[in-house]
């Protein structure tokens, strides 16, 4: 009976169980409005569609649990897909060198926003805010406005295919592998010392500091994990969509409400990585299901923010509930020490 | 404390004359004159708009809170005040009037998520300025109503080359001003901005505080939703895509308030406006590429902030935390 109530309540709790529990709810929906939905073709569509936010959102989580934010991510991922499309510019031969230059760039990028926000003592938000607009504006001043040149088959291979002929299954898509790999290796790495030491540095900077965490180093780490994140991201969404201007666009704000639908609280020290992929791949869901449900696609964000809001308003009564210790002020935007 | 140092809001208005000499000067070695009638009309336009913004979401600020709504809440604004005006005359003050009690009732919104829900200002904001959005994309697929051409001169007139909406621009900077230097609760979102736990142990109503502001700052944005309609003669869903929240808070930060609250001042603001919309007109007149004018602003930002920042930790190392001289409380104090 008890292990009952305490299963219920970590369902309930506003934690890592709250989101799977909410997802099989909105499956469930799926299942009744549409039960071919289950067949394995379309969940594997669904699978790969949502690969790209699942990736983006572990990287997000790495910077959120630290206390900090990344907006640039939207724009790196449209920046990734651009550059790769006029570096490869159709050249088969290009496409490895191509996507090492790729995760070059999205490591530096993140590098400059980790550096920016430890070393210069700036706000992450406008850290990552100011990154936004750089990238934006040097992308399409590079390329002059619109993107130029092309992808090549095998770049796009990674977004769009797969291991085909799978009995049960059809066709496993790479962008699945791919993000379970990164899945795993980012739950691994939150039980390392590199992990436990991150959730720290969000949770109490100053006790992080003085007990011999290196604080600035772990943070710096965040945003390059980040970047490669959105630079991954890049490469599936590029696969998988093809070239545009407007890839990427308003991502950030899409995959920060993954994260937070994921139980992660923004200020960092609280959360976990797999609840935070797991609200990525909730809010994929809620859009099948939006798709499924025939809603005019008008009205998606309406939907979006009447969500996020509900779910974080339950999740802070769950804490207030629950915790008797002294309220902890909300820190919105943390990551500069008085 | 004795004031060696220039304190942030001298700063800002130094840099403003600062770029406004090196604006001047780069214009003038091209053959321009940026003091021309047409590019300081052009200048003080582009200061109205992000004004009344930035004016607002100094108050959130301020209040250790943030609004990432006033975007959508000026688009919705610029609809209610065509719709409801429709081309009479006889409609502006109605139209003004519904305007602002909407504009006021989504940041009452925000405000009760934010004080009463504990729901962290960012989520909040976005949420709700998403919620707006999904309603404007449904409801409204083109420009709505008619702004009767009387109420269009808010948008175009101006008295001896400044805008009439730079002076009513300026009038709300002022009534911040006085507001969150005179007045209780301006002071008390000093206190709730520096610390709430403190602000609301000292026997302030912290969760009024919250509202007030998130109400000053929708009514803000609801100014400038009436800005829009009268420049365009009617209501456009569309505005909401230029992401002027980014820019206010660009502005804010720039103009010394600090994103984390409880220190800062729309005096300050107002100049981060001003510099941002010089920058615009000097790059303008220049004819630099328009994206260019992204990454220069990105960089803009993030070196001011950098410059603060600086600032803040000399002088924290340096001022002796408790001495008889410096009994004032000086994060308390409106800069």
């Amino acid at each position: 009976m008890s292990r009952l109530r305490s299963a219920a309540a970590a369902l309930a709790g506003g934690g890592t169980g709250t989101v799977f529990a909410l997802l099989i709810a909105i499956f469930a929906v799926v299942a009744a409005v549409n039960p071919g939905f289950f067949e394995a073709p379309s969940l594997m569509a669904f699978l790969k569609q949502a690969a790209p936010l699942v990736i983006l959102a572990a990287g997000q989580y790495f910077v959120i649990v630290s206390g900090n934010f990344d907006l640039s991510v939207g724009a790196l991922v449209g920046a990734q897909v651009v550059i790769a499309a006029r570096l490869i510019d159709g050249e088969e031969s290009r496409t490895l060198p191509v996507i090492g230059l790729m995760l070059l760039f999205g490591a530096a990028v993140g590098l400059a926003n980790g550096l920016i926000t430890t070393a210069l003592k700036v706000q992450s938000f406008i850290t990552t805010l100011g990154m936004l607009l750089v990238l934006y504006g040097a992308i399409r001043l590079w390329t002059g406005g619109a993107p130029t040149g092309s992808l090549s088959e095998s770049f796009r291979e990674a977004g769009r295919m797969g291991i085909e002929n799978v009995p049960l299954l059809g066709q496993i898509p790479w962008a699945l592998l791919i993000m379970l790999a990164l899945g795993a290796g980012a739950v691994q790495l939150m039980r390392t010392r590199f992990g436990r030491v991150l959730i720290a540095t969000g949770d109490n900077e100053l006790a992080t500091a003085r007990s011999g965490g290196r604080v600035d180093t772990v943070r710096t780490t965040a945003f390059v994990l980040s970047g490669l994140s959105a630079t991954v991201a890049g490469i599936l969404i590029g696969g998988f969509a093809g070239v545009s201007a407007q890839v990427g666009e308003g991502m950030e704000f899409t995959v920060i409400t993954a994260v937070v639908l994921g139980g992660v609280v923004l200020g960092g020290g609280q959360g976990s990585v797999v609840a935070a992929m797991g609200g990525a791949l909730t809010l994929e869901a809620l859009f099948t299901l939006f798709n499924q449900l025939a809603l005019p696609a008008s009205l998606r964000p309406s939907v979006q923010g009447a969500i996020i809001i509900a779910a974080v308003a339950y999740a802070a009564r769950q804490r207030r509930l629950t915790s008797r210790k002294p309220q902890r002020e909300a820190r919105p935007l943390t990551a500069t020490p008085s | 404390m004795s004031v060696r140092r220039l304190d942030t809001t001298a700063l800002i208005y130094l840099a403003l004359l600062g770029v406004v000499a090196v604006g001047g000067i780069a214009v003038a070695a091209d053959g321009g004159n940026l003091f021309s009638p047409a590019n300081l009309g052009d200048m003080f336009t582009r200061t109205s708009l992000t004004g009344f913004l930035a004016i607002g979401m100094t108050l959130v600020i301020l209040c250790r809170s943030l609004d990432l709504s006033v975007g959508y809440t000026a688009a919705l604004s610029s609809l209610v005040a065509a719709t409801t005006m429709d081309g009479q005359v006889a409609n502006i003050p109605l139209g003004i009037a519904a305007v602002l009690l909407v504009s006021g009732l989504v940041g009452a919104a925000n405000g009760a998520i934010v004080a009463y829900l504990g729901v962290n200002p960012f989520i909040t904001t976005l949420g709700v300025g998403l919620i707006i959005k999904g309603y404007l994309d449904t409801q409204y697929r083109g420009p709505a109503g008619d702004v009767p051409r009387d109420f269009q001169r808010f948008g175009y007139d101006g008295i001896a080359h400044i805008p009439v909406s730079t002076l009513v621009m300026l009038a709300v900077a002022a009534a911040g001003i006085w507001f969150l230097r005179s007045t209780r609760t301006g002071h008390h979102m000093y206190a709730v901005g520096g610390n709430i736990d403190v602000a609301r142990m000292s026997g302030i109503r912290t969760d009024r505080t919250l509202m007030t502001a998130h109400i000053l700052c929708g009514m803000c944005a609801g100014l400038a939703g009436l800005l829009l309609a009268s420049r365009f003669g009617t209501g456009s869903a569309e505005v909401y895509t230029n992401l002027y929240e980014l820019d206010a808070i660009a502005a804010v930060v720039l103009g010394g308030t600090l994103l984390l609250g409880g220190r800062g001042g729309v005096a300050g603001t107002v100049a981060g406006v001003a510099i941002l919309a010089v920058l615009d007109t000097v790059f303008n007149v220049l004819q630099v590429d328009p994206f260019a004018k992204d990454v220069l602003r990105g960089a803009i930002i993030i070196a001011a902030v950098a410059i603060y920042a600086r600032r803040q930790i000399d002088r924290s190392a340096r001022r002796p935390r408790f001495t008889a001289a410096d009994a004032a409380p000086t994060p308390g104090r409106p800069a």
